[in-house]
């Protein structure tokens, strides 16, 4: 087997654009899936009315559906009710639709893990529903779903693979672009795998440090 | 130290689960700066009576009144309530993403509004009577189980409480343990503290308390100052259970 470096240095601006592309979508996508998962786990977790059935129903549908379902019917459903997108933004809107839910998951789970007789500690020296949440619950429960919180992530940023198939430039789309003109099969899918791992290796050490970092919680109180 | 006028009334006080009667109509009236010990066996309500007390529960019948002013109705603020009848459990439950000192300021930083450095102050004078002053800046993680529970107990007092309720705080300690948390309660009681103490520690009650009630399935069996009702009980079930710690 040949293997063609002339070839790889040449297609690399290409890789830099794709790479750049697939961090900067991945996260926006994930900063929308957290905001969205801690307003759905903390509507769970305090089963508001009507609102938890529907979060319940939003859960259902993102967790049991394909990423490249839901971008198909943004990028090609939507249009013929007149509502047209960019690819861009349906690949974002697509990302946080499902991460939302994975995110929600992981926070809930997290909250339900703040044992009762803390939350009536928290309670007996006077602290508001808000001051509870505040000062208990979220920072303990964020400390428990580190772990969730970061396969989320992880799952997340491979899932943009997807967007590939609404025509958007990131990693993968452009590899198999370049595959289709040149037939540089081994090269591209090389540089492809290095793309990936550029992001997620960097990524993968900020959580475990950041899962040992706040570790307070599992530590008895 | 101690008045005559109850600052604690408890008129009937009846809570169910479903069709479980847990208190079956305890009345108390408790002066100030009294220290009352509940005692009885496992699973006899003595706990559940301690919670509605602070609104952890909510009951089915009667009344609870605090300075002549009842706290069963709507308009209960149990926030407010909650600062001037503190309340310690068996499982600490210091919070572990706070240091020492985090814990104790939070709520009379955050609820009360105090100033600063007048509840640092305070926190200091309170840590160093139960001999942790040097533990301040710890986690909680930091600490050993008596430790965790003295400072539960100084996070409770920075609040300025009139009463105390003390739920079997010193049944997951060690022994060695156990003796430096009953201290500090013990201390307490001299200064002249309003407490409700529920135990398992018979000296402990004989020592310190002034009062003894004994209750079972629901019900105060017996009520008497201490001295009386280790020596002499009246009612045969308080026989039977003091005869059964003896060994």
């Amino acid at each position: 087997m040949t293997f063609d470096w002339q070839y790889i240095v040449d297609v690399l601006p290409h890789y830099k654009t794709a790479l750049w592309l697939t961090l900067k979508l991945a996260t926006i996508g994930i900063a929308f899936a957290i905001i969205v998962g801690m307003i759905c786990s903390i509507i769970q977790y305090f089963k508001v009315k009507v609102l938890s059935q529907i979060v319940q129903v939003y859960l259902e549908v993102a967790r049991n559906t394909p990423l490249l379902i839901q971008l198909f019917f943004l990028y090609y459903g939507l249009p013929k009710i007149g509502i047209t997108l960019s690819g861009e933004l349906c690949g974002i809107i697509g990302l946080t639709f499902l991460g939302g839910s994975y995110m929600a998951e992981a926070f809930r789970a997290g909250m339900e893990a703040v044992t009762k007789s803390q939350i009536e500690t928290g309670k007996a020296i006077g602290l508001s529903n808000l001051q509870l949440m505040r000062y208990v619950i979220i920072p303990q429960a964020f400390s428990y779903s580190v772990p969730g919180f970061g396969a989320n992530c992880i799952f997340l940023l491979k899932e943009t693979s997807v967007f590939s198939g609404i025509a958007i430039l990131e990693l993968t789309n452009t590899t198999k672009n370049l595959m289709g003109i040149f037939y540089k099969t081994n090269e591209a899918l090389l540089m492809l795998v290095v793309g990936y791992l550029i992001i997620l290796l960097p990524l993968t050490l900020f959580l475990t440090w950041l899962e040992r970092r706040v570790r307070h919680a599992e530590f008895g109180n | 130290m101690s008045g005559q006028i109850p600052i604690l009334k408890v008129k009937g006080l009846t809570k169910k689960y479903g069709e479980k009667i847990v208190l079956n109509g305890i009345d108390l009236e408790v002066e100030k700066g009294k220290v009352i010990a509940i005692l009885g066996p496992s699973g006899c309500g003595k706990s559940t009576f301690l919670r509605c007390l602070n609104g952890l529960e909510e009951v089915q019948g009667g009344d609870i009144l605090l300075d002549n002013e009842s706290l069963i109705n709507k308009s209960t603020k149990w926030r407010e309530v909650r600062q001037r009848i503190g309340m310690v459990f068996q499982s600490y439950d210091l919070f572990p993403n706070l240091t020492v000192m985090e814990n104790i300021l939070l709520s009379p930083l955050k609820v009360q509004k105090r100033n600063r450095s007048e509840v640092e102050a305070q926190a200091l004078e309170l840590l160093e009577r139960v001999g942790l002053a040097d533990r301040a800046n710890d986690y909680p993680r930091q600490l050993s189980g008596g430790q965790k529970q003295r400072i539960a107990i100084v996070r409770a007092l920075c609040i300025n409480p009139e009463i105390m309720l003390f739920d079997e705080v010193t049944a997951s300690l060690d022994p060695e343990m156990v003796r430096e948390v009953l201290d500090v309660i013990a201390q307490l009681a001299e200064q002249g503290m309003t407490m409700l103490i529920v135990t398992h520690e018979m000296n402990f009650a004989k020592l310190v308390a002034d009062e003894v009630i004994f209750m079972d399935k629901g019900n105060i069996h017996e009520q008497a100052p201490a001295e009386q009702f280790f020596t002499n009980p009246q009612t045969e079930r308080a026989q039977q259970f003091l005869n059964i710690l003896q060994f």
